[in-house]
């Protein structure tokens, strides 16, 4: 990576990650349905997009308003967790873990996590993702998640949401895109 | 290096000093600015002899041209082609039972070795292969007895004499119909067909699986290769292109959206899931993007003529492989390493996603592929050189020597050179074709097919 702040890369990454979204969303309008290749391809740059935006968020937090909030929930939900790691990204963007399995891995990694409902729930054991925020950007199409069976939606409250609801769209759609066929 | 089976034309490719110098022959289709999608040229591809030069385009069409008869053995005019059959050989479709719409493009067309007067080729869009026969009629019969010249029935009263109906000559004209329709073996939309030495069998290549087809049959294929995994959402690479060898019926290769080549032996076993050989290039880990998965995944993988070497095609690179050799190809060659820079816009633009072909020449010294800005880029083996040559109606005079193209990479801009960020993404050129045994190139950009021929002296 060249020599840029965490802060540019976050912004790189945030962006990448929107217009991946947005892309997966025109592509199931697209004529001749959607191209399993492509929509691949885009969850790989996804994948590699969060989690650089992960890293660079994490590089960042000791100077962020934000993370004294936060830190009575990482006490509250570690025992829960598995020891979060200094993710070597590099490692994980080129390992052939499953789509979904590095999403429940990457989201146990996180030190400054979200309000991990999954983790915290003794009823919800499904290392599956699935809508936190119901909040929305603009930029995006406003679309709620398709539930798994048994799942049931929660609603996150968007303050805890460190990560910004970016990243909540980003995982629906991961999940989604595979399974679509 | 030329094989036995392989007749060379003597006009040499390269010059002493290795210059090749081409010129403008023709261009076929529309002027006009504004592209119907429908036109949109979607493959090329010459046949066995290099008599024939067949086109595909996105409405469903294949447009088939050949030599002119008159001027193949005139030097300077002996790549005019004209037209020789058009025919619709699919039409859109609708899966009721996805709700969607199977689109009507042609992704491939692969001629069969002739056998007899009739030519033949294979055709496929995302889900079905159509084998065409293309056959002349130059004669009718005239005479009947119970028919007027007009077709209509004659009042058999009126009979009176028996006659034999005689064959009369007529204008030539050229008839195109469906033989065979593989339809409904594949789950995921077909990328690649490749037709077996051995003539009777043929691959066809999805997402997921490689089919394995008799030309004769078509209500059963065999899957030969299935990398679907038993969790979808634990897919990582999926199959971009699959080729048989020229030669060793038994043999085939596909290449993944990883960069990876996989060599398989039919003999094996039935399901060649396992390989036999495993092409793949460590990566270079100072290339690292959040890209480097899309551009190394493979556009196109072709086979040499003699059956040593195959090539392969990424976003930015071409790569010969020696069949013997696994660990990492044996040439690599840049097309446009100047957008390695810009891969950023080039994801937002979707130019990232652009599929190239690459091909190679009759005795396999040259290999060419497509870029953008019109342009294409041959790379001559064996002398080292590279050349990149644009396609536009402005360089259109008859036999108008191309002069070089060159991107200015950064600095200070020279006459003639283009910069990258002037170049026109929009004009790009993903199918080209290389005549086996002559030096006639096909280029097809958006909607116009461009012939060019080596420069004669």
């Amino acid at each position: 990576m060249s020599a840029t702040t965490a802060m540019e890369v976050n912004i790189e990454a945030r962006r990448i990650l929107a217009v991946s979204i947005s892309k997966l969303y025109a592509s199931r309008s697209q004529r001749g349905g959607l191209r399993l290749h492509r929509s691949l391809l885009l969850s790989l740059v996804m994948k590699s997009a969060r989690d650089i935006y992960h890293s660079s968020r994490e590089s960042d937090a000791p100077s962020e308003a934000q993370s004294p909030p936060e830190e009575p929930m990482d006490t509250s939900s570690s025992p829960e967790l598995p020891e979060p790691q200094p993710e070597p990204l590099s490692e994980r963007n080129s390992s052939e873990t499953a789509v979904k399995e590095s999403d429940s891995e990457e989201e146990d990694y996180e030190s400054d996590t979200t309000e991990d409902k999954e983790n915290l729930s003794p009823a919800r054991q499904s290392r599956k993702r699935r809508g936190k925020a119901s909040a929305a950007p603009d930029f995006l199409p406003n679309k709620r998640a398709r539930l798994e069976p048994g799942e049931e939606r929660y609603a996150a409250p968007v303050a805890s949401c460190r990560v910004g609801a970016g990243e909540s769209l980003t995982t629906l759609s991961l999940n989604q895109v595979i399974p679509a066929f | 290096m030329n094989s036995a089976n392989h007749k060379i034309r003597t006009s040499n490719l390269s010059r002493p000093g290795g210059d090749m110098q081409w010129c403008f022959s023709q261009v076929k289709g529309a002027i006009d600015d504004d592209v119907a999608e429908a036109d949109i040229i979607s493959t090329v591809e010459f046949n066995h002899t290099g008599e024939l030069l067949a086109t595909g385009d996105k409405g469903g069409r294949v447009v088939i041209f050949q030599q002119e008869i008159d001027n193949k053995n005139v030097p300077q005019f002996r790549s005019e082609y004209n037209v020789y059959s058009t025919f619709q050989s699919h039409e859109p479709e609708f899966d009721y039972l996805k709700s969607l719409e199977i689109e009507e493009k042609i992704n491939k067309i692969r001629w069969l070795p002739q056998k007899n007067a009739a030519q033949f080729l294979l055709s496929t869009n995302d889900k079905t292969i159509k084998l065409w026969k293309i056959s002349e009629r130059d004669k009718r019969p005239e005479g009947y007895n119970l028919k007027e010249e007009d077709g209509r029935y004659r009042d058999p009263n009126t009979i009176t004499a028996l006659r034999v109906p005689v064959l009369i000559p007529m204008d030539l004209m050229v008839e195109a119909s469906p033989r065979r329709v593989f339809a409904n073996a594949h789950t995921y939309h077909i990328n690649s067909i490749s037709v077996n030495s051995d003539n009777e069998t043929y691959l066809s290549a999805d997402d997921l699986r490689v089919n394995l087809w008799n030309l004769e049959i078509t209500d059963r294929s065999f899957n030969i290769v299935d990398i679907k995994p038993a969790n979808m959402e634990e897919l990582t690479e999926v199959i971009t292109a699959a080729e048989f060898h020229p030669h060793q019926c038994n043999t085939f290769v596909y290449s993944s959206s990883k960069g990876t080549i996989r060599l398989c032996d039919m003999r094996v076993s039935a399901l060649c899931d396992k390989h036999s050989k495993l092409f793949e290039e460590p990566e270079n880990p100072s290339n690292r993007s959040f890209f480097s998965e899309i551009i190394s995944s493979i556009s196109d993988v072709k086979f040499s003529h003699n059956g040593r070497y195959m090539m392969t095609r990424d976003y930015l690179s071409v790569k010969i492989w020696d069949l013997n050799m696994e660990s990492r190809p044996v040439e690599t060659y840049q097309v446009h390493e100047y957008l390695r820079s810009k891969l950023c816009s080039l994801y937002e633009n979707d130019c990232i996603f652009d599929k190239f072909e690459c091909c190679w020449n009759g005795n396999d010294s040259v290999v060419m592929t497509g870029s953008y800005n019109n342009f294409f880029r041959m790379f001559d083996r064996g002398h080292r050189r590279d050349a990149t040559l644009e396609a536009s109606r402005e360089n259109s005079k008859p036999l108008q020597v191309l002069k070089p193209r060159k991107v200015c990479t950064g600095g200070k801009r020279k006459k003639d050179e283009i910069s990258v960020d002037s170049l026109d993404f929009n004009k790009k050129i993903l199918h080209t074709a290389w005549h086996p045994q002559d030096n006639i190139i096909a280029v097809a950009t958006t909607n116009n097919l461009y012939i060019f021929q080596d420069k004669v002296n």
